[in-house]
C-alpha cells in the first residue's frame, strides 16, 4: 500500500509547487527564530525574500556537522528548548555530541514519514512488528515506534540486545515485520542456530533494515538466511532519524520523501550538482520542520539519485543505497577506501560472511599498511594450512585488485571481531598520534 | 579402516592451546595423538581423541571452528628405519601424503603413525596389500 498517495505519487510539477511555497516558508521562519542561521544567511548575502522557489537552494549556505557540535547543545534550534517536545543524542566520536530537537508537529511529521516507510516496505496495518532497534537517545527505536503507532501495526518494543529474548518472543508471538540494524539481523542468526531455531523458518517476512550502511550481497545473505525481504531505510537524526528514504519492495533504491525532505546530490569537492546518476553527497533540507530545521545539510553519504518513475506508482526520487560515507572512507596511500569495498569482495567469495574489519597503520618511516581481519567461518574452515593460506591470497588478491594497493589478510578466530549489538565496527585507525 | 581427526583452528595467541585442552580435560576426552600446524599467523591443531563427536561438539559451542577429517594411523615398529618402511611402500605406489605425524605408543614397542592422504581410500588397499597393521577405532580407546 501507498500510505500518502497524494504525496507520494504527485506529478513533479505540481511537487514543485509545494516544495517552492515550504522552502520559501522553512527560510523565512529559520531566519527570523535562529540567530546563527541568521548570521549564516547574512554572511551568504542571502536574504528569505531572495528565494522565490526550490531552484534557488543553490544561493542558501550548506549545513555541515561541524555547524551543530559547534553551536551545542541548541544553538541552531530554531525553537527555545521548552517548545521542544523531545530531544534525541546521537554519539559523536570526537567532540561534542550531536543534539536534535522536536516539537510536537515534528513528532507527527516523524510518525507520518515512518509510516509511509513501513508501508513502502510491504507493512500492512494490523501487522506485527517487532522493533529492535534501540530505544532511547538513539532515534532508531522511537522514530520505529511512532511510524509504527501512527500505522496500526502491533508493536513489540523490544529495543536492542538481550538476543535470546528477541528470538524467544519471534518464534511465539510471530510477528511479520522486523526493524533493526542489518549487523544484527545476521548477528541473530548465529544466536538462532545455537539455539537450535532455524533462521529459515522465522516468522519474520519483512525486515527494515538501516542506521549503518550495508550492501547488496549482505542483502542477499540476509534473505537467503532468514527466508525474509530485507528492505533498506535510511535516516539520520539531523534531519528526523529513520523515515527519510525507504526502499519500496521492488528494492530499486530508496524513495525519499522529497516533499518534506527535499534532496539534492552534490560534488564533493566542487560543491557543484552532481549530474544524474553520479554518485556524489547527499545535502538535505527539510521543508516543514519546526524545533531544528536545517538548510541544506550535508549528510556526508554517498549515494546516486534517480528521477525516474518507480514500478510501485511512486514519484517519490530514489536514491541508491549508501555507497560509503565521506567520513568512513580511510585514505590508504592517497587511495580512498570504502568498508563497502572490502565487504562486497568478501561477500563475492564464496563462503565468507562479511564480519570483517580494516585496520590502518603506518610504522615510523614506512608507508600506511592497511589489513583485513577475516573471521573463519565453519565453511571455508580445512584442517590443511595451505588451503587456508590460499583462502588469504584470493581474498587479498580480489581486495588488491577492486582497490590498487596491497592489503594483508589475516583470517581470525569466529566472534573475535568487535560487534556490538548495534553498529558494527568496521575500521581501526591506528595512525593517528 | 579409517579413523577421524579433529582439527581446530586457532589464532596464535597465548593460551588457546591450553583452552582447547583444558575444555576437553573437563569434558573427560582423552587426547590421543595431537599436532599443531603453524603459519605465521595462525595454527591448525590437529588431533586423534577417543570421543571425536563429542569432542567436536564441545568445541563448537565454545565458539571454536572445528571439523572433522578421515585419517588412517598405521603401527610400525618403533625402530630406525620404520617410518621410512613405511613411506617406501606409499612412494612405490604413488601414492600422496598431506601430512602426517607420529607418537610412540607407550606399553608396546610400537610407533603409530597418523597420514592425511588426498585419497584415503587408495591408501589403505595398499597398506592392506602391503601387511602393514592399520589401527581401528577401537583400538585408539585402548591405546
Amino acid at each position: 500500500m501507498i500510505w500518502n498517495e497524494k504525496m507520494e505519487c504527485m506529478e513533479a510539477d505540481q511537487m514543485n509547487q509545494i516544495q517552492s511555497a515550504r522552502l520559501k516558508e522553512t527560510v523565512s521562519y529559520i531566519y527570523k527564530s535562529c540567530p546563527l542561521y541568521k548570521k549564516k544567511l547574512d554572511a551568504q548575502g542571502v536574504a528569505p525574500g531572495d528565494i522565490r522557489g526550490i531552484e534557488d537552494i543553490s544561493r542558501l549556505p550548506f549545513t555541515s556537522k561541524d555547524d551543530l557540535r559547534d553551536s551545542y547543545p541548541f544553538g541552531l534550534f530554531s525553537q527555545p528548548p521548552k517548545e521542544i517536545a523531545e530531544i534525541h543524542v546521537s554519539s559523536g566520536t570526537t567532540g561534542n555530541p550531536t543534539v536534535v530537537g522536536y516539537t510536537k508537529d515534528d513528532i507527527r511529521l516523524w510518525s507520518e514519514v515512518m509510516a509511509r516507510a513501513f508501508a513502502c516496505a510491504g507493512a500492512m496495518p494490523k501487522d506485527m512488528i517487532q522493533i529492535a532497534y534501540g530505544y532511547g537517545l538513539f532515534t532508531g527505536g522511537l522514530g520505529a515506534h511512532y511510524g509504527a503507532l501512527e500505522m496500526g501495526l502491533t508493536i513489540i518494543p523490544a529495543s536492542s540486545g538481550q538476543t535470546k529474548r528477541q528470538l524467544k518472543i519471534m518464534h511465539d508471538f510471530k510477528p511479520r515485520i522486523l526493524a533493526c540494524t542489518p549487523s544484527y539481523c545476521l548477528y541473530m542468526a548465529e544466536e538462532a542456530r545455537e539455539m537450535g531455531l532455524d533462521p529459515k523458518k522465522s516468522s519474520w517476512e519483512i525486515g527494515v533494515f538501516g542506521a549503518e550502511p550495508w550492501s547488496e550481497p549482505m542483502r542477499k545473505e540476509i534473505e537467503a538466511t532468514w527466508n525474509i525481504l530485507a528492505t533498506d531505510i535510511y535516516g539520520l537524526s539531523e534531519i528526523i532519524g529513520p523515515g527519510v528514504a525507504q526502499e519500496c519492495t521492488f528494492k530499486k533504491g530508496l524513495h525519499i520523501f522529497w516533499d518534506v525532505f527535499y534532496p539534492e546530490v552534490i560534488n564533493q569537492r566542487t560543491l557543484k550538482h552532481a549530474k544524474d546518476g553520479e554518485t556524489g553527497e547527499l545535502v538535505i533540507t527539510t521543508l516543514t520542520k519546526r524545533g531544528i530545521p536545517l538548510l541544506r545539510y550535508r549528510t556526508r553519504d554517498i549515494v546516486s539519485i534517480s528521477y525516474e518513475r518507480c514500478r510501485c506508482g511512486r514519484s517519490t526520487p530514489r536514491i541508491s543505497k549508501i555507497q560509503g560515507r565521506t567520513d568512513d572512507m580511510i585514505i590508504v596511500r592517497g587511495i580512498n577506501v570504502f568498508p563497502s569495498q572490502i565487504e562486497h569482495v568478501l561477500l563475492g567469495i564464496e563462503g565468507t560472511k562479511p564480519h570483517y574489519q580494516l585496520v590502518v597503520d603506518r610504522k615510523a618511516g614506512k608507508l600506511d599498511e592497511l589489513e583485513v581481519l577475516v573471521e573463519v567461518e565453519q565453511k571455508i574452515f580445512s584442517d590443511e594450512i595451505k588451503q587456508l593460506r590460499m583462502l588469504e591470497e584470493k581474498i587479498a588478491r580480489e581486495i588488491e585488485s577492486v582497490l590498487g594497493i596491497f592489503v594483508k589478510v589475516k583470517l581470525v578466530e569466529p566472534k573475535t571481531i568487535e560487534r556490538s549489538e548495534g553498529k558494527a565496527k568496521r575500521v581501526v585507525d591506528k595512525r593517528a598520534g | 579402516m579409517k579413523l577421524v581427526q579433529i582439527s581446530v583452528f586457532l589464532e596464535n595467541k597465548k593460551g588457546r592451546l591450553f583452552e582447547v585442552c583444558s575444555l576437553l580435560g573437563k569434558e573427560k576426552i582423552n587426547i590421543r595423538a595431537l599436532s599443531v600446524a603453524e603459519s605465521e599467523e595462525f595454527g591448525i591443531l590437529r588431533m586423534v581423541v577417543d570421543n571425536p563427536a563429542k569432542a567436536v561438539a564441545v568445541l563448537k559451542k565454545k565458539g571454536f571452528v572445528a571439523n572433522l577429517t578421515d585419517i588412517v594411523a598405521v603401527e610400525v615398529e618403533d625402530n630406525p628405519g620404520g617410518l621410512a618402511s613405511v613411506l617406501a611402500v606409499f612412494s612405490k605406489n604413488d601414492i600422496n601424503v598431506e601430512y602426517m605425524y607420529g607418537f610412540v605408543e607407550k606399553f608396546s614397542q610400537k610407533a603409530i603413525l597418523v597420514f592425511r592422504f588426498d585419497d584415503a581410500d587408495k591408501a589403505i588397499r595398499v597398506l592392506t596389500r602391503n601387511k602393514i597393521s592399520i589401527i581401528g577405532k577401537k583400538d585408539i580407546g585402548n591405546l
